[in-house]
């Protein structure tokens, strides 16, 4: 009733192959990107801003940009932190060196140099697979951050081996650094997702994203039917790092404002934007984002419920999130193996037939 | 019934009248994770003090101090998360407790003019309060330490220290690298030959870095270390039997939580004080009463007199005094994070006050100015008794070499003033 597909008709391929092809789904999208655009920036106030709304469209574009190489192309990747830190350090070195560049074309170089090196690291993966390739991924994150340790001239030899975003302006207001309104640093990382995520579900569904497909399915068949394993394996490895790197140059320079590479990319960002991946969803852009909005408004939920609501010693709220947050893991992984991006499959299936299922 | 007693409890709230706003001193605390054996006893500390002003004088000068908690588990984006959601609630000083912390919030906090307070940690040079206006990081910093620290090396040498071999072992972040280039200025002045060892957070395996100095057999071994790396590194040193009195840790690095595990291993470990250690002071009298024996002692109330504990205290001391004085300056009992601020800038902390707030000889006499945020940079030198299980302090204030730190402080905070576009106010 609420949502059916009677009445709307298609008279083309195009039509029949759009994303949204039911129209209460589009309209419902379309809303949401209004709201999104158009109501939230005139609402928001800081504390929405560093804590919920932007790291969530930052995660969310990690999570996108795992989803393309372990979801869609089934390389197991565990180097997303140092991918991250890549672009950071590369965001940080053309912020400081060139500081007349604009800040989206830094934003975008710093993908581009993350995706140079993440082919270099993706090159592995032409011979080994699974668990192997995941343990070298492993060593591309370890090898990340050591390598932003140890040369300082990565941090501009500051004594700290602490990165600080200078402040950077787009048509006059200010998007990095301490003055930078909430609304302009929101729209700024809510455009970069919107875009990236536009171009993502395109790029999947298209040539290129099914020759990803093909060789998560099975490499040796896909090989056999003319997919060439080295020119794929390493797109995706490309294309995922890009948005990894995109999204670790807004980490740093719009939400965090200055970065430590061991603390701000360890292996707790690899590990997390996997769980992002595995809850929300492999292969599904959706997913992407509804991993990536379970763990990063989780805690910051369970947080102001515990201790600012129910004034819970902080300590025991901590250690009960951290419960929580694990048994409901634990819980959607046994009743929805394919993610909460399947949940909302059904959900829809379901509320198709309602109110009359058979 | 439990209408009735809230109607009461509304009444009540709302007949006390239009009293003055609590201030607020956020505890930015970290009791799980990997940090905890050290946040533990100092969020305990900094929220007892409050406790006692509130229970025995009513608060400073009859304003109530509340102070909220928020676990920031050590963790920079929880730390961002916390200033977010406590910036509007009119906070008097932050205190982050963690270097990272502190460096992410230099600049938020000088745009939304609210003073931070990063007690001997944090960013060394906003020392220098002519460029980090809202920055203080009194009674000393980093700098300081390392120089206190090789100039209790050089009395035990006899004064000269060259041909000798000094290694940093420190926790791999923006805190641990902070000392470095200081050792290396010191080591050019006075001959030594400095090398510099990293652990990885959060520091549990050290077993390379303690096989290269049973290797290099360094002559003293620094370590700026935190959480359980400390206590790690206290029994890797014991392992290879290292000499515990040539094995030196800064002001964070000499709790009892970082000795105890090593047993008689730690016996002779040295590490630099703040303030002194135990709980032999009239304070300690009051506590019990107010505090301990009322039932109010924040956690478990088992961390009292220990080194964290009672640094956690000092910097509650130390952010009441400053309230008291920004009271003073703006005669009135409304404080505003601007005039904490002042407060602050005008701190005197002389042995007279000390000695009436209950704590006689318990930490160095100093003096923030506008041009100095970084007090007096004087510790002192105490050594861990296994035997006993406590800390003896085993000199007088060291001072820190000024030649040295003064020049590196001026050159940081003018590299930070360049970076992000201050310039640097007038003190005179």
């Amino acid at each position: 009733m609420l949502y059916r597909e009677a009445g709307d008709f298609k008279t083309t391929y195009r039509a029949d192959q759009q994303t949204f092809p039911i129209r209460s789904e589009r309209y419902l999208f379309w809303a949401a990107m209004a709201v999104a655009f158009l109501v939230v920036p005139f609402f928001i106030n800081s504390y929405w801003e560093k804590s919920v709304l932007v790291p969530l469209l930052i995660w969310s574009l990690v999570a996108l940009g795992l989803n393309i190489l372990t979801g869609y192309c089934g390389q197991v990747s565990l180097g997303t932190g140092g991918f991250m830190a890549v672009g950071a350090f590369a965001c940080y070195k053309l912020m400081t060196s060139f500081p007349d560049m604009p800040i989206i074309f830094v934003v975008l170089a710093s993908g581009g140099v993350t995706a140079l090196v993440g082919t270099m690291f993706g090159l592995p993966s032409l011979r080994i697979k699974g668990f192997y390739l995941a343990v070298a991924t492993l060593a591309a994150q370890f090898f990340l951050v050591w390598i932003f340790n140890k040369f300082p001239w990565f941090y501009n030899y500051s004594a700290s081996g602490q990165i600080t975003a200078p402040e950077r302006t787009i048509l006059g207001v200010a998007v990095t650094g301490p003055n930078a309104p909430s609304w302009a640093t929101y729209l700024l990382c809510l455009s970069f997702v919107f875009v990236l995520a536009w171009v993502a579900r395109n790029l999947t569904r298209g040539r290129i994203g099914r020759a990803w497909m093909a060789i998560r399915d099975m490499d040796i068949a896909a090989e056999i039917i003319g997919v060439e394993p080295l020119r794929t394996k390493l797109s995706a490895f490309a294309v995922s790092s890009f948005y990894i790197g995109t999204a670790g140059a807004l980490f740093f320079s719009v939400y965090l404002g200055a970065a430590e590479v061991t603390e701000a990319f360890g292996i707790e960002k690899s590990f997390l934007a996997l769980f992002m991946v595995i809850i929300g969803g492999l292969g599904s852009i959706l997913g992407s984002f509804l991993g990536a909005a379970f763990l990063v408004l989780m805690p910051v939920a369970l947080k102001n419920l515990f201790v600012g609501t129910l004034g819970w010693p902080t300590d025991v709220a901590t250690h009960i999130q951290i419960m929580l947050i694990g048994g409901l893991i634990v819980f959607f992984l046994i009743v929805e193996p394919h993610g909460l991006a399947q949940l909302w499959r059904l959900t829809k299936e379901k509320l198709r037939l309602w109110p009359f299922p058979y | 019934m439990k209408l009735k007693t809230l109607a009461l409890a509304a009444v009540l709230a709302v007949g006390s009248g239009p009293a003055l706003a609590d201030l607020l001193f956020p505890s930015f605390s970290y009791r799980t994770g990997p940090y905890a054996p050290n946040g533990i006893p100092f969020a305990d500390g900094y929220a007892d003090y409050f406790t006692l002003l509130n229970e025995r004088d009513g608060g400073i000068n009859g304003v109530r101090a509340k102070v909220v908690e928020c676990e920031t588990a050590y963790n920079t984006e929880k730390g961002v998360e916390c200033y977010e959601s406590l910036k509007g609630d009119n906070p008097l000083v932050i205190q982050p407790l963690s270097t990272g912390i502190t460096y992410q919030l230099i600049p938020k906090a000088t745009a939304d003019g609210i003073p931070v307070h990063s007690m001997g940690y944090g960013r060394t040079s906003s020392a220098n309060g002519k460029v980090f206006e809202w920055v203080f990081n009194y009674p000393a910093t980093y700098w300081d330490g390392a120089s206190i620290a090789i100039n209790h090396i050089m009395e035990l040498e006899g004064g000269n220290l060259s041909g000798k071999s000094i290694a940093l072992i420190y926790h791999n972040s923006a805190y641990g690298k902070e000392p470095i280039r200081t050792l290396e200025e010191l080591g050019k002045k006075h001959g030594y030959k400095f090398t510099a060892i990293p652990v990885d957070h959060p520091g549990q395996e050290q077993k390379s870095q303690w096989l290269q100095i049973r290797r290099d057999r360094p002559d003293y071994v620094l370590m700026w270390g935190w959480g359980v790396m400390n206590s790690v590194a206290v029994q890797e040193a014991a392992n290879i039997r290292f000499p515990m009195d040539h094995f030196i840790g800064i002001w964070w690095s000499g709790s009892e939580n970082d000795v105890l595990p090593a047993a008689t291993g730690a016996n002779g470990y040295k590490a630099l004080a703040l303030a002194n250690p135990g709980k032999e002071y009239p304070i300690y009298a009051d506590l019990k009463k107010y505090v301990y024996d009322a039932g109010k002692a924040a956690g478990d109330g088992t961390h009292a007199g220990e080194v964290l504990y009672n640094r956690g205290m000092y910097a509650a001391l130390l952010a009441a005094e400053a309230a008291k004085k920004a009271m003073e300056i703006h005669n009135t009992k409304d404080l505003t994070p601007a005039m904490m601020r002042d407060g602050m800038e005008a701190l005197q902390i002389t042995s007279a006050l000390m000695t009436e707030l209950g704590l006689p000889d318990f930490g160095p006499e100093f003096t923030v100015t506008c041009a100095n945020h970084g007090g007096s940079g004087l510790g002192k030198v105490q050594q861990w008794d296994a035997e006993a299980k406590t800390w003896k302090v085993i000199t007088d204030w060291i001072a820190a070499d000024r030649e040295v730190v003064d020049p590196l402080i001026a050159e940081d905070a003018d590299a930070y003033a360049k970076e992000a576009g201050i310039t640097p106010r007038d003190c005179n």
